[in-house]
């Protein structure tokens, strides 16, 4: 093996490669500089940012959260991954109280949803006592058009429009459906700290 | 002796390709046996992932010409691998996949060298990945697919016409298989789509509504997702699920069960339960064999020159949903569907230009002293760009974020410092800026990539301090 080839015999034209020709003289090359590069200083550059983070960062740009909500990064100003984002309702049952989500962004977001849980045990039809939330865009209507701002309006449209269609917390949905008024009195309870049945629901207000 | 006679025969086939000229090789193919020996003396082909592709992939390439092989995969082998993951035996349960399957190949197949590496792709510095000729994908998600393509477009650098610079280019070949579908793709970096670029490709996961599991369960999956999704964390407050581990495992099928009894829908099996949890679809020996030979085909010819490759897209019967839609975007994939009978098709789709992981990004040069005020501002004016309120991020840092409130004051400080400084003193890099632009009138919310050059900071360049991201 001629181990002592000339680099000037391999020249490069541009685009060859590009073209579907053969890229082993490239890689002779290449091989011939790294062989050169070994033992000069190679410190390695770092890692790309995933495309799920460069488009949550857009998200994250464009939010335009009602006065209500407001979002927070546990990590710190690099890690816009997970955070938090908490709720006050303006409106209907469960004004008054306040109510934190997590989001746990994946990097291949956006054609994952984002994890979201609440963090707040609530007294609610549509989210469950281990903090499971029953939002389509959150799971079978997910679509990588959709954003996190959609999210938040979406789980705020949660806490203004209770839906006992959809129930996570069966009791919770049977009594709205059947007793709006024993409804709002458990929420008031539970919300001010207290039982609801056999649970209890630290205070939130 | 026994080498002499067996060599010949071993490349035969290969010979046929590498010894002949043809119609379809590419304008500088030079058939002869110096090429057979280039394979092997100067092409460096990594696997990612040695499992069912993966195996298929070492033991394709090796018998394909090439010597030079590395593979890496984090996995150990497990019972279930065996059927079709043919280089290990039940004696290796336990052992990682990489080592086996490396192990079992170099004794196979004489001469070829391959290095296993068991561990984690995103552990390995981009140094290790910058030595490979070509990059081949046996890989089953789309995160490590997307880690993989971040860290080979990384490489890619563009010249002042924004045409990829043919050193820099990294080529890839990746394969997939679900069941009876599979598909082999080359990339290209900065000619052909990316991974990035075509994302959109794959199916949503089907996730089911989290009511319908609480309260109307129909199937065997609903059951099962709600015993993993709801159940486990009823029982086990702020445990993890561990998908790894099998009485975690047990435990669901478990639940599963007895949520099926009470609802009356048979079929809960051990098996589904991983299937549903997992979203595994079962592997079929068959369709890997023929992806990996379709992939091993295309990283010959990437590599020689021996003919034309593949543009860029093959698919076994694979029925994306917006097919037709597909249809019109595309030029060449393969695909191949065993499951109606054997069809493949070609298509070849097209890059994405403003792509943030392959495009070029728009070039901004700068002097050393411009502070991140002043870049911001300078964005704005630029003629290509125009971008109204820029938020700044690079590798991973936020630099300056407009809003929210919360992000813009941690990051308020920053607005006065010298960006050179910012960027750890780097002659050349990419930022990323998320900003308005106005298009007839209309306010757009726009990210775009940007390549910032430092004007006369040649050789102050620190790379050591750089890499602290």
């Amino acid at each position: 093996m001629d181990h002592n080839l000339n680099p000037t015999e391999l020249v490069l034209r541009p685009q060859r490669a590009l073209d579907g020709e053969d890229m082993i003289r490239l890689f002779k090359v290449k091989e011939k500089q790294r062989e050169l590069a070994e033992n000069a200083n190679g410190g390695a550059p770092v890692k790309k940012q995933s495309a799920g983070e460069l488009r949550l960062h857009k998200d994250i740009c464009e939010l335009n959260l009602p006065k209500s909500c407001t979002i927070t990064f546990p990590n710190g100003k690099d890690d816009l991954m997970n955070f938090e984002v908490s709720i006050r309702p303006d409106d209907g049952y469960y004004l008054g109280g306040t109510f934190l989500f997590s989001f746990q962004v994946s990097p291949i977001y956006p054609h994952e949803a984002p994890k979201v849980k609440c963090k707040t045990k609530v007294y609610h039809p549509n989210i469950d006592l281990e903090g499971n939330v029953c939002l389509n865009i959150l799971r079978e209507d997910w679509k990588p058009v959709l954003n996190i701002n959609t999210i938040i309006y979406g789980l705020y449209h949660l806490f203004t429009e209770p839906n006992y269609e959809d129930p996570l917390n069966h009791d919770a949905a049977a009594v709205l459906r059947d007793n709006p008024k024993i409804f709002e009195t458990n929420v008031r309870r539970a919300m001010a700290g207290g039982y609801v049945g056999q649970n209890f629901f630290p205070r939130c207000m | 002796m026994t080498n002499s006679t067996v060599q010949p025969s071993r490349s035969r086939d290969l010979d046929k390709l590498l010894l002949r000229p043809g119609n379809l090789v590419g304008p500088t193919f030079e058939p002869g046996l110096g090429l057979r020996e280039d394979l092997k003396e100067y092409v460096k082909v990594l696997v990612v992932g040695a499992g069912g592709l993966g195996c298929e992939l070492l033991k394709d390439l090796a018998l394909s010409g090439f010597r030079e092989l590395e593979v890496i995969d984090m996995d150990r082998i497990e019972v279930s691998n065996l059927n079709r993951q043919f280089l290990f035996r039940l004696e290796d349960v336990g052992k990682p996949k990489a080592e086996v399957a490396a192990k079992r190949v170099m004794e196979r197949v004489s001469g070829v060298n391959i290095v296993p590496h068991f561990g984690r792709i995103e552990d390995k510095e981009l140094d290790f990945y910058s030595k490979f000729s070509i990059i081949a994908l046996g890989l089953d998600s789309i995160e490590a697919r997307s880690y993989i393509n971040a860290v080979a477009c990384s490489f890619l650098e563009y010249d002042s016409d924004d045409n990829p610079q043919e050193e820099t280019v990294k080529p890839m070949v990746d394969g997939g298989t679900e069941g009876f579908k599979g598909h082999a793709r080359v990339i290209m970096p900065g000619t052909t789509p990316c991974f990035e670029c075509t994302i959109w490709l794959f199916p949503p996961q089907v996730k089911f509504p989290l009511c319908t599991l609480a309260e109307t369960p129909r199937t065997a999956a609903h059951c099962i997702e709600y015993a993993h999704l709801i159940k486990w964390d009823e029982v086990h407050s702020g445990k993890a699920f561990d998908p790894d581990d099998p009485e975690h495992m047990k435990w669901v099928y478990n639940e599963a069960v007895k949520r099926a009894e009470l609802f009356g829908i048979p079929g809960v099996t051990y098996s589904l339960t991983q299937g549903v949890v997992k979203n595994i679809i079962p592997a079929i020996a068959s369709t890997n064999a023929i992806i990996s030979a379709a992939c091993t085909l295309e990283t010959l010819k990437i590599a020689s020159g021996c003919s034309k490759t593949l543009s860029n897209y093959l698919t076994l019967p694979v029925k994306p949903r917006n097919f037709d839609g597909l249809r019109e975007l595309c030029v060449a994939f393969l695909k191949y569907n065993g499951a109606e009978g054997l069809h493949t098709k070609v298509t070849e789709f097209v890059k994405d230009k403003d792509c943030l992981v392959c495009g070029p990004g728009v070039l901004v040069e700068l002097e050393t002293s411009v502070t991140l005020e002043k870049f911001i501002s300078l964005l704005e004016e630029h003629p290509k760009l125009q971008l109204l309120k820029a938020s700044i991020s690079h590798r991973g840092k936020n630099l300056y974020m407009q809003a929210p409130p919360v992000l813009e004051e941690m990051t308020r400080s920053n607005l006065s410092l010298a960006l050179f400084d910012l960027m750890g003193k780097i002659s050349k890099d990419v930022v990323h800026a998320t900003g308005t632009i106005i298009e007839s009138d209309k306010k757009t919310s726009c990210l775009r990539k940007l390549l910032v050059v430092f004007k006369g900071a040649d050789g102050v360049a620190d790379m050591d301090t750089a890499g602290g991201a």
